[in-house]
């Protein structure tokens, strides 16, 4: 016979009360855990998908000239002196820490062009890379393989009254329309995309562009790491990440992620209630009990210590299954969350669990301490009536 | 001066005009290995006498000391280690555990006593032998009958062998021939030289004590001393 035999019967002589204790930090642990595990599995899922997206860096020239814009974005020097990066240069970006993170990078080289009666701009553009880049476009057409052929955005070919399979000449270069862009809603509407090559050609920028996009994997590396790695070995251009993109997609998250942690709070507030309410009816319950073992000669601290080992074993008890069902909870709602393709299945993480653990029975012992102590300040005559 | 000595003890409960004496100014000395009744009406302050000589309940004044140890001038935790060392408690109304067996009940003052699981089942086994009940020490209390409740109760005051057993009320909720049958089992501790303090409010159970103080409005109203146990007693008084 020991504190614990004591602990132990006790709990299972009042096995409903046990359970109530149970379930009130059951319900917490696991809500805490499947919330988590949801808002960390959102987060796998919406990295994981970066590349739809679009690119999130932009490489631009240093320059102290007027600005050129290109979708909303800052895009550095302007029109026909503006300073150019030199491609080759772009290769240094495989040398970067966090190189396994690049997903493309995209060179583009930018200058006007005209087609016609119109002065349009002309942009270079690695086709393969702008797959990724660009997963928004939808082409009429197809991408140009040849060297000497180009795809227009939807306002070029409505002005210019060109379609997918003319041919046009531009600064008179012979070029295949091979096909011609939906409407993006973005200035690409208004753009001449030609092979990179091609365009450099034309525009006389041999080895030279003007800007270069990078979709960049966040997974494991902040944007701004990034950002800062690519500065290092481009220090004659001005990297910038695309902040709309990556601040708009981490606040959806982040916004997800504060209510989770409200909501897991509110729960844990609500279980920590469960268990002290109990506790509490618990050694109201014991008076006698109580007394008896202190007219036997059980210290206030063994008294302590019978309170808090049941709810200890409760709530590890708790701690353990909480975690189990969290994880179940959010195999079966990530789906729901990740619009039927979550990512991965979420999987038994051993630090979460342990923390789960620990925090349960911190909870529990905490939200028992002040009957534990109500308990064991229980005047012992006062207690047992009997004496 | 005896083994326990009683100096001008005060209990009041209440304060100001709410005050009650449960016990007032009350001086006695117990030998070793005596075996003392506290008779008196209800209310007479028997069991509040009880309950400090047991080390629970503060007197509001007076000294109360076993052995020269002053009870009351020790932490909560030094008269929690007297309890558990040299006080046996047996209620009236037994206070078995009802979820725990005869066994685990008796084992109960072991919980904080550092013994091996062995050793605090062997005494355990050992105590209820004592009081006749080897035979159902797997049992819960409430399949077993009143009698045999208060021997395990007993069993449980002497598991960890204190010098001191503290009775409220013994015989108080059994028959006349389990009572008389549990008087005989206090009157054999007795002659181990347990000391024993017994409250009861029948004379035929006081008479097995050797000495029997009588109790009034909290105060000893009278004393005698028995010649023989169950025998003539002599007023003193």
């Amino acid at each position: 016979m020991t504190l614990k035999n004591i602990a132990i019967s006790n709990l299972r002589r009042r096995k409903a009360r046990a359970l109530f204790v149970l379930a009130g930090l059951l319900i917490g642990v696991s809500t805490v855990i499947g919330l988590i595990s949801l808002v960390q599995e959102m987060k796998n899922d919406i990295n994981h998908k970066l590349e739809m997206y679009g690119a999130n860096i932009l490489i631009v020239p240093k320059t102290e000239n007027l600005s050129l814009t290109y979708g909303g974005l800052s895009l550095g020097g302007v029109s026909f002196d503006m300073t150019e990066i030199h491609q080759d240069e772009l290769d240094k970006i495989k040398t970067i820490k966090n190189s396994a993170n690049v997903a493309a990078v995209g060179p583009m080289v930018l200058g006007p062009v005209t087609l016609g009666d119109h002065r349009i701009l002309m942009a270079g553009v690695d086709f393969r890379a702008a797959e990724i880049l660009r997963p928004w476009w939808v082409l009429r057409g197809k991408i140009p393989v040849e060297e000497n052929s180009v795809v227009l955005g939807a306002d070029t070919s409505k002005v210019s009254g060109v379609k997918a399979g003319d041919r046009v000449k531009i600064q008179g270069r012979e070029l295949l329309v091979t096909g011609v862009l939906e409407p993006t809603g973005s200035q690409d509407d208004g753009l001449v995309f030609a092979p990179l090559a091609t365009a450099q050609s034309i525009l006389r920028k041999q080895n030279r562009v003007s800007m270069a996009e990078v979709a960049a994997l966040c997974t494991g590396c902040p944007i701004p790491e990034m950002v800062s790695q690519i500065s290092e070995v481009l220090p004659s251009a001005n990297v910038m990440a695309i902040q709309q993109v990556v601040k708009g997609r981490m606040e959806t998250i982040g916004h997800f992620q504060n209510f989770s942690y409200g909501v897991s709070a509110l729960v844990l507030l609500v279980g920590c209630l469960m268990v002290f309410v109990t506790m509490m009816g618990s050694v109201r319950e014991r008076t006698v009990e109580i007394g008896i073992f202190r007219a036997m000669g059980f210290r206030k601290s063994h008294v302590i210590r019978i309170v808090l080992l049941e709810a200890g074993m409760i709530s590890a008890a708790a701690g353990i299954m909480g975690y189990f069902v969290g994880l179940g909870a959010t195999r079966a709602l990530l789906p729901l969350f990740t619009e039927g393709h979550g990512h991965g299945a979420v999987s038994f993480d051993p630090v979460m669990a342990g923390s789960a653990f620990l925090a349960s029975i911190i909870l529990g012992i905490t939200a028992s301490l002040y009957p534990a102590l109500m308990a064991s300040r229980l005047d012992p005559n006062e207690a047992l009536r009997a004496l | 001066m005896g083994y326990m000595n009683a100096e001008n003890l005060i209990k009041q409960y209440g304060s100001g005009g709410a005050t009650v004496t449960a016990v007032d100014g009350i001086s006695f000395g117990i030998d070793t290995g005596e075996f003392v009744a506290i008779m008196g009406e209800s209310g007479s302050g028997k069991s509040t006498l009880l309950s400090v000589l047991g080390g629970l309940n503060s007197p509001t004044s007076g000294r109360f000391s076993v052995d020269g140890v002053d009870i009351y001038a020790l932490t909560s935790d030094e008269r929690a280690d007297f309890r558990k060392t040299s006080i046996g408690f047996v209620f009236q109304n037994f206070h078995l555990l009802p979820y725990l067996t005869l066994a685990e009940n008796v084992m109960l003052p072991l919980a904080i006593v550092k013994m091996s699981k062995k050793e605090k089942l062997s005494a355990a086994l050992d105590a209820l032998a004592r009081v006749g009940l080897q035979g159902k020490t797997a049992r819960l209390p409430n399949q077993i009958s009143g009698g045999e409740q208060e021997r395990v109760a007993i069993a449980r005051a002497i598991v960890n062998r204190p010098p001191i057993i503290l009775a409220d009320e013994p015989t108080g909720n059994l028959d006349t021939r389990t009572g008389a049958e549990i008087m005989k089992l206090l009157s054999a501790l007795n002659h181990e030289r347990i000391t024993v303090i017994m409250v009861t409010h029948s004379n035929d159970y006081a008479h097995h004590a050797r000495r029997l103080i009588r109790l009034s409005d909290g105060r000893i109203a009278g004393e005698e001393k028995a010649i023989t146990q169950g025998g003539t007693v002599r007023g003193e008084g």
